[in-house]
């Protein structure tokens, strides 16, 4: 925890300082893009350089291997590569896939539940009619044909476009989802630059396992949600307990999911998950623990968020700026008010003095 | 190995293939003209299949059509003759079809009754059901026409929900190929005498014990026929009574039982060997009377040794418990037979092993078929309309596809779990009761006098069947 903490730190630190990646010098923002993956690569190596220092002062080498690369796209190469050599096997219901599949189950009335509470009352047969939902991470279309056919218009998003292609082809012969759903091959960056609060929800259902770049996820994330939208996002937790299970068992032991489909750096813990959506203006709604059973492929609620969690959170509306002093002459006392952290003691008849400190 | 990797146990045995699946040519383009469910067969499973799904308001949108061969069976009012085919509906039954359709029953005709007696013939054992204090209802008795006609009426009613085509023959299947061959239609086609083609993400099979969804679509079915015919008729009694009683006796060559229809008439259905049967449609109607009222009153099959060891297990049974017995009452006498009234059709029991496919789901006859004895095959039929039309809204509401076979399992599990244990129970009896041999007899005798001082195991047993 602490090396995390500190690596990050480190990063942002050395992002400030003054390392110029050797192939975007002198380019365009135009072929920036096309350069960050390699810029990921060089910036990694650089990091490296300079934490092996830190070696001879007795830090861990874990660090480097906990920090993600700071990079301009949340997109990870490795990752992508995995996932392109899947393609074909996202709608076997049996295949490799069929974790996700059974995760159905819980996520589409999770993600449907909460869309309620927030919206006001649709049709029942299409509870979700009228609402805009990003799908990002869409892979196959497995969330978001479902989505689609409650009566939302899902937008599903994949940098790999062999997952795309699968996606439209699958939706392609059912007239609903042709009405409903919609797919592009692109990075949520890309699309954060076009539709800036469009979208009344975001998905990241199982995604953010496989990023290079939690913040400028979340970023994303933010731009494009309407005020008061939804961001829903299932994911591993970072704990022994889960190496244990996500690794050890599902991918060595039991194939639930092929070898080498999750990196247990990767995993992120509902505390860092929380705390760097409230800095980017997002407030936590709910928590809940998800568990698998292998033995019959289905998925259930459960308190512990040891090893799979589902979060919803809600982009935290923009409130008028209020000035700090605002002394209002009855009941309040802004004698005490300092340069420092603004105090002022509200005294109201017949009770005790507050101190409020902003 | 390899092949293992991401398959868990469970989903092992869910492989399904069909037997046959063409290659579609035409791919690409959504056809506007897929429905959501094709139910094909519009008797009664099949009508009230299509009435709950067009009931149920998660399914609101839904494209939903249903297929019958035959035309529409309309009624305003009860003809004054009452037909020859009728069930006895449970309350669990009623209870599902209290959306809208039984209203209109009641309002045709149907008649309730709150007691049954069964008893043997070969010796004085016999065992009532009733509700307590003959309040409520045992189950109704209503003419199958009644049924289709009320069930009809109410899918009029839900005309921009439920589309139906009458005299519409199917001639072909063609069944969805798996999931890696994606640029095929993954539908169901159904192909029509007319030559139309439909597509459907789910196909309901409720085609009656020939059914050529499971035919084609290649299910495993166990089934025998008994050596039994049943013989249905309407009678006329010869005099009023309240009637409110079900009567079944077991004769050595079968059944033969009696539902109330009214004061003055009751359904007759005679299970026997397929020669007698022959003998009975041809007998005339006074020597037909004479051979049922002998049938329910008779004593000569009786032999003493059984009489004297079921009177002795009855003496022991009404010290130990003094409600445990009762007195054998006689079916009311038959007068007259309706006029053209006699039917005769053969028996068999059948049960699909697999109710389910990918986008196929059985229901009804299609699915299983019992003896008539125990009173339960239209039972059992709206029963599995009410667990899939649950399934189908829950499946609905969760955005799923609703061919996926999820949750068509489930609704198999549940109803193979009710099923089974009935129809093996029906069989059981059936068995037990063709036979004159003394042990076996001994054997039921002493069973039913036993089950009859049971209250709580009696009440068990009505509680199986009324749901």
């Amino acid at each position: 925890m602490y090396c995390n903490t500190f690596g990050r730190f480190a990063c942002r630190v050395f992002r400030e300082s003054r390392f110029q990646c050797p192939m975007n010098k002198g380019q365009g923002t135009m072929s920036k893009r096309l350069a960050t993956w390699t810029s990921c690569k060089h910036y990694k190596q650089f990091l490296e350089r300079h934490l092996s220092n830190l070696k001879f002062m007795g830090v861990a080498t874990r660090l480097v291997q906990h920090v993600r690369t700071v990079s301009h796209s949340t997109l990870d190469p490795a990752e992508v590569r995995k996932f392109q050599a899947m393609a074909n096997k996202w709608w076997d219901l049996q295949g490799d896939f069929a974790a996700l599949h059974s995760l159905n189950d819980l996520r589409v009335p999770f993600i449907r539940d909460n869309l309620l509470n927030v919206h006001s009352v649709h049709p029942i047969s299409k509870p979700l009619a009228g609402l805009r939902i990003l799908d990002v991470g869409c892979g196959g279309g497995l969330l978001t044909e479902p989505l689609g056919r409650l009566g939302a218009v899902v937008l599903g998003i994949d940098p790999v476009e062999d997952n795309v292609r699968i996606a439209e082809l699958h939706a392609s012969h059912d007239p609903v989802l042709q009405d409903h759903v919609q797919y592009r091959a692109c990075t949520l960056e890309e699309l954060a630059d076009e539709e800036e609060e469009h979208f009344d929800a975001v998905l990241a259902s199982e995604v953010l396992e496989h990023l290079a770049d939690l913040d400028t996820f979340i970023h994303c994330c933010h731009c494009v949600l309407k005020p008061g939208g939804s961001l829903f996002i299932t994911t591993i937790n970072r704990t022994q307990l889960s190496y244990v299970s996500s690794i050890v068992l599902a991918e060595w032991l039991l194939r639930i999911v092929p070898g080498g489909t999750h990196d247990w750096d990767k995993f992120i813990t509902p505390v860092e998950l929380e705390r760097l959506l409230e800095s980017s203006g997002f407030c936590v709604e709910s928590l809940r623990g998800m568990f698998y059973n292998p033995a019959c492929g289905a998925w259930s609620w459960q308190k512990s968020t040891a090893v799979n969690y589902a979060l919803h959170a809600l982009k935290q509306r923009a409130e008028p700026q209020q000035d700090h002093i605002q002394p209002e002459s009855d009941g309040l006392d802004a004698s005490a008010h300092t340069d420092g952290p603004h105090q002022y003691n509200i005294r109201t008849a017949g009770r005790d003095t507050h101190t409020h400190t902003t | 190995s390899q092949k293992l990797s991401g398959v868990t146990l469970s989903n092992l045995f869910v492989t399904r293939g069909f037997v046959s699946s063409e290659n579609a040519e035409e791919s690409g383009k959504a056809d506007s003209d897929v429905y959501d469910i094709i139910i094909s067969g519009g008797g009664m499973v099949g009508t009230a299949m299509a009435c709950s799904v067009g009931f149920d308001p998660n399914l609101q949108g839904s494209k939903i059509l249903l297929l019958e061969a035959g035309s529409k069976k309309e009624m305003d009012k009860a003809p004054d003759v009452y037909s020859t085919r009728v069930s006895s509906i449970s309350p669990g039954s009623a209870t599902l079809l209290s959306l809208g359709a039984w209203d209109h029953i009641v309002n045709l005709r149907c008649k309730p009754y709150q007691k049954m007696q069964v008893w043997d013939a070969c010796s004085d054992a016999l065992i009532t059901f009733d509700k307590e204090n003959l309040q409520d209802e045992m189950a109704y008795v209503v003419e199958n026409d009644v049924i289709v006609a009320a069930l009809t009426k109410q899918l009029h009613a839900l005309s921009d929900q439920v589309e139906v085509q009458y005299r519409t023959k199917v001639v072909k299947y063609t069944w969805p190929r798996p999931y890696h061959a994606v640029t095929s239609i993954p539908w169901v086609k159904v192909t029509l005498a007319d030559g139309r083609t439909l597509k459907t993400k789910l196909l309901i099979g409720a085609d009656g014990s020939n059914s050529m969804v499971r035919r084609e679509a290649g299910i495993p079915t166990v089934k025998w026929n008994y050596d039994q015919s049943a013989v249905v008729a309407v009678l006329h009694l010869s005099e009023p009574t309240e009637n409110n009683v079900a009567w079944q006796r077991f004769l050595p060559t079968g059944p033969i039982a009696m539902l109330p229809l009214s004061d003055r008439e009751s359904s007759l259905v005679w299970s026997t060997s397929h020669q007698h049967a022959e003998e009975l449609l041809q007998m005339d109607e006074e020597s037909f009377v004479d051979a049922i009222n002998s049938a329910f009153w008779s004593n000569e099959n009786q032999s003493e040794l059984v009489e004297a060891a079921g009177s002795l297990f009855r003496a022991a049974l009404s010290f130990l418990m003094p409600d445990g017995t009762s007195t054998r009452q006689l079916p009311p006498s038959v007068a007259g037979v309706g006029p053209k009234s006699r039917v005769m059709f053969p028996l068999g029991m059948g049960h699909a092993s697999e109710y389910i496919r990918h986008r196929v789901a059985l229901i009804g006859d299609a699915a299983h078929r019992v003896h008539p004895l125990a009173g339960q095959g239209a039972n059992l039929g709206f029963g599995d309309v009410s667990c899939l039309a649950r399934v189908l809204s829950q499946a609905a509401f969760n955005g799923k596809d609703l061919g996926e076979m999820q949750h068509l399992l489930e609704y198999e599990t549940e109803r193979q779990r009710h099923n089974l244990p009935m129809m093996a129970a029906t069989d059981l009896m059936k068995r037990l009761y063709s036979t004159n041999a003394a042990p076996m007899v001994l054997l039921r005798t002493l069973g039913i006098q036993a089950t009859n001082a049971l209250p709580p195991l009696k009440e068990q047993i009505i509680a199986y069947a009324s749901k």
